[in-house]
């Protein structure tokens, strides 16, 4: 496999006869480790790269396409693969989302190749290098932790995948997207007591797992007492992390197409959508944005197959800053182009990050909003996070890895945990408090969607369905 | 395997894959989404000196598989610094050069993807034109995975083809509330012959559809509160692979998924004494049923497939293993359930087919339903949601029938359960005959990080269970 990536994309173009096409090469590499029980389990080192090719067959105002995606593809394989796609587009029916391909002069948002890595570059790769420094620390840690009576389990991943798209139409877009996330769970040695934290890093650079080891062994102590409490509605701190795995369900939720059919909570009765509906009094925002500083994510749609949600001809299209909630009012829903032409609305295709932020000076912090607690649960994390009703969107799911007892502004004990059944869009509504965003790690979502930045929120209400005997 | 042995492994296997997977989606009969992908490459595993590597690469060819081998002992001579645990795995008998292809008499590659789509549109359609129906999604998802698996002892040459296809119907109010309704038909493992007829009537289920969606939305809302239930297949492999499934799977029970997937309530201290449920309660593993998504002729580190209990009048009595597992606790054998869902990654126990055995003889569904004087008679799997002990769940359905008096009395809507595992099936009162039993499953089951998917089967008759809380899901929302 010596062929470079960006040339398989030129030669499959040349190589394509029908009306359009798209290709996409996907260069992955990534790198591994897993502990449980103070001890490796597993690791991994894997490359992979992916050939996609979306050939278009123009049939007057419509088209049709065939989408062939290939893996360990080699230069003599590619015509093949144009060939099968191109057979797939001329025998297939009308596609549903037929649009004209991305013109490929500068967009809305600007140019949206930038700086380096250029077209022309090498694809990069990470490997178990990359881990190295990370493997030493956390030998250390596990040692600490056996020498101290705690077990920590946990999952240490990085991937680099440069994404190269190519049109007929003469578009050539780049992107490099590094992702990495550690996890670690400290259990007491008798497995009583549990807690959990978690971190989305680009490079590993910026991971301390010795400091998050402390911090879980002191939420092992605050689990030193134990409060039984029965199921029912509490006021509820949730932290980052759990605010994140309800907000991404939710922006996952918030397709157009879907609305527009009047099968979601974003659906408006007799026809159309909610955008325009105020969802909370707060002055809350959730949006994204592909060029925030930390959180930097692919800025152009790379969609290799169609769907609700995804149209691939709008493969190339570019992102930019997008508010999905502006001061608590539905601002958008996302849209392809083709999604667009239904509603009437902009386009706004889904984008990889996700902020949600409150507009007041002085967002408190985790710990200040403990401080000023005089009775309620603090949550550490969620799991098991599954759909209920679409019609609400109610959710359930569980707490997990310690729930906590607040009382006169402190921690007083762990409680057992609890299942859930809430809504995001409903608790929006009984929002009494939204903290200062950080970056965070969904806990249930993180393997999917890790860039994301979020506050802690305290919910008035929140729906603890019954008690989990799970520790 | 010779690099790897040359550079210090004192174990190697080699595994080779091609996964071709299609994917048709349509919406209202128009085609949405047509995704045809190929997954290729090899995979080299390794322990040195009692430590794990693994790696693998896409070209398949020597160098790449010598290059895959030097980088799996790098890989393990990184991690050594993190192992405090010798990797030991239990033996199994040399096979030898072995082939297995699974049961199927169509394979779905050979039709072309025109022809498949003109039968979602045509079954589209014929639902859009009744009454009631505003939209309909249709999709179908097919996979032919080959394998090759190589140890020294056991080559293993495999191939097994399964596709999963699912319509559903929505309706909408004017007054924006709305219901779906879902086919039943299970995903299997047949070839193309399943759309034709072959293991499951559509053209009879397509039928039925928008009359059960009409009767859903115009169906009163669940009161809450303990009701006697009558479980039909279609919704109890869920509940099944939750609670039963992945409970039993030692690696679990042992603390291994402990900071992902979680753990058991079912620990090994407790085999062979834990009252899992009532007496009528025989769960078998297996990867040898005809047509189950886990079935294999040999996994993923050469062990043959094969048949075990899991549960025995009631009672913990065995467990899902691999090679590890088994050599960790001493329970000799490996009862094969090593898989990993593409080459790009390493093999984790993953699950059989976990299934409920009927009762020889025992009742149709019609009978348990008359054994019922106020309940709910459950079908089609939904929602779902378990905790990470596996003791807490909550599932919802497609369709639920108010019992009264032993007979169907209309369905209901906003219908969940919930219990706790030990609970649930110790109220189980009644299982069903064989005349009942279906085998249900799933392509996604997850596991792992990182994150692994496998398909697999769970066969049921219909069960009775006494006292089962009832949630309404609107008065959960609201």
């Amino acid at each position: 496999m010596n062929q470079r990536p960006q040339d398989m994309v030129e030669q499959a173009l040349s190589l394509a006869t029908c009306g359009d096409c798209v290709v996409i090469a996907d260069e992955t590499s990534t790198a591994n480790l897993r502990w449980a029980g103070n001890t490796l389990t597993t690791n991994g080192v894997a490359r992979s790269r992916r050939l996609t090719v979306i050939a278009i067959d123009r049939r007057g105002p419509g088209a049709a396409v065939g989408v062939v995606s290939r893996s360990g593809v080699h230069g003599d394989e590619v015509e093949a693969i144009v060939r099968a796609a191109e057979k797939e587009a001329a025998e297939g029916s009308l596609a549903e989302d037929a649009s004209p391909l991305v013109d490929p002069s500068p967009g809305p948002f600007g140019s949206i190749v930038s700086g380096r890595p250029g077209w022309d570059d090498p694809a990069e790769s990470t490997g178990i290098g990359v881990l190295e420094g990370f493997a030493g620390q956390l030998g250390d840690t596990l040692r600490e932790a056996s020498s101290s009576g705690r077990k920590l389990y946990g999952y240490a991943e990085h991937d680099l995948t440069s994404t190269f798209l190519g049109t007929s139409t003469g578009l050539r877009l780049r992107h490099d997207q590094p992702t990495g996330k550690v996890e670690l769970n400290a259990k007491s040695d008798d497995l009583t007591r549990s807690a959990w934290a978690g971190e989305a890093t680009r490079d590993f650079a910026d991971v301390d797992v010795s400091a998050l080891d402390r911090g879980l062994a002191d939420r092992l102590e605050w689990a030193r007492r134990r409060v039984d409490l029965p199921a029912g509605r509490y006021e509820t701190l949730l932290p980052p992390t759990a605010t994140a795995d309800l907000l991404t369900y939710l922006y996952w939720s918030a397709g157009a197409k879907d609305a527009l059919d009047g099968r979601t909570v974003f659906s408006r009765p007799g026809g159309g959508t909610r955008v325009g509906e105020s969802l909370t009094g707060m002055p809350v925002t959730l949006r994204s944005d592909p060029w925030l500083p930390g959180l930097a994510c692919t800025p152009f749609v790379v969609a290799h197959a169609s769907g609700r949600d995804s149209s691939v001809f709008d493969n190339g299209l570019p992102l930019g800053p997008t508010d999905w909630i502006r001061r608590g009012e539905l601002a958008a829903l996302t849209q392809t182009r083709y999604s667009a032409r239904l509603s009437g609305l902009p386009v706004r295709p889904a984008i990889d990050n996700l902020i949600f932020e409150v507009d007041a000076p002085g967002a408190p912090s985790m710990a200040e909003m403990i401080a000023r607690t005089e009775r309620g649960l603090l949550l550490t994390c969620l799991w098991y996070i599954r759909e209920v009703d679409p019609q609400t969107l109610l959710l359930t799911g569980l707490t997990r890895d310690g729930v906590y007892l607040v009382e006169n502004g402190e921690v007083t004990g762990a409680v057992n945990n609890f299942r859930f059944n809430e809504s995001p869009v409903a608790m929006l509504g009984r929002l009494a408090e939204v903290g200062a965003s950080v970056a965070a790690l969904p806990r249930e979502w993180g393997d999917y969607f890790s860039r994301v930045a979020m506050p802690p929120i305290r919910v008035e209400g929140f729906n603890m369905s019954s008690v989990s005997q799970a520790s | 395997m010779q690099q790897a042995t040359d550079l210090g492994a004192g174990h190697a296997d080699f595994r080779a894959e091609q996964i071709r997977s299609q994917t048709i989606g349509l919406s209202d009969g128009n085609l949405e989404t047509l995704f045809d992908a190929g997954d290729i490459g090899l995979a080299v595993r390794v322990v040195v000196d009692g430590t794990w590597g693994f790696a693998s690469a896409v070209d398949l060819t020597p160098d790449a598989a010598a290059q895959a081998a030097r980088e799996a002992v790098e890989v393990a001579k990184v991690s050594a610094a993190m192992n405090t645990e010798r990797i030991e795995l239990a033996p199994e008998p040399a096979h030898g050069d072995v082939t297995w292809v699974s049961a199927y008499e169509i394979d779905p590659f050979d039709v072309s993807a025109a022809d498949k789509t003109a039968l979602l549109a045509d079954w589209s359609k014929r639902l859009l034109t009744r009454d009631g129906v505003d939209h309909v999604d249709a999709h179908l998802l097919q996979i032919r995975e080959c394998k090759f698996y190589a140890d020294g002892a056991t080559t293993a040459t495999q191939q097994r083809v399964r596709l999963h296809p699912a319509l559903t119907a929505v309706a909408v109010e004017k007054n924006g509330r709305f219901e779906t309704m879902r086919t039943l038909a299970p995903p299997v493992g047949r070839g193309y012959e399943y759309l034709n007829g072959t293991g499951w009537d559509f053209e009879a289920e397509l039928e039925q559809i928008p009359a059960l969606l009409a009767e859903k939305l115009a169906a009163p809302t669940v009161r809450p509160g303990r009701y006697d239930l009558v479980i039909d297949p279609s919704n109890l492999w869920l509940t099944i692979h939750e609670s039963i499934g992945h409970a039993t799977e030692l690696d679990r029970a042992l603390g291994y998924e402990a900071a992902y997937a979680g753990t058991s309530f079912a620990t090994p201290d407790k085999l062979g004494t834990l009252q899992y449920g009532s007496p009528h309660m025989r769960v078998t593993g297996d990867r040898t049923a005809e047509h189950g998504l886990a079935t294999v002729g040999y996994d993923d580190e050469g062990v043959a497939g094969q048949s075990w209990d899991l549960v025995t009048d009631g009672v913990l009595s065995g467990y899902q293993l691999d090679r590890r597992m088994a050599a960790l606790v001493g329970l000799g054998r490996s009862n094969g359930c090593a898989f990993a869902d593409s080459p790009r990654h390493m093999p984790l126990q993953r699950m059989a087919n976990v299934s409920l055995q009927p009762a020889e003889g025992g009742p149709s569904t019609s009978e348990l339903i008359a054994g019922v004087e106020d309940g709910i008679f459950i079908a089609g799997d939904k929602s779902w949601s378990i905790d990470m002990q596996r003791y807490n769940f909550q599932f919802t359905g497609q369709r639920f029938y108010k019992i009264t008096g032993g007979r169907l009395a209309g369905q209901l809507r906003d219908v969940a359960y919930q219990a706790t595992t030990t609970d649930f099936w110790n109220a189980m009162e009644a299982v069903g005959g064989p005349q009942t039993y279906v085998l249900g499953g799933a392509f996604n089951c997850g596991k792992g990080q990182p994150g692994q998917v496998a398909p697999v089967s769970h066969g049921t008759p219909s069960v009775l269970m006494r006292g089962i809380r009832i949630l309404n899901t609107v008065e959960e929302g609201a």
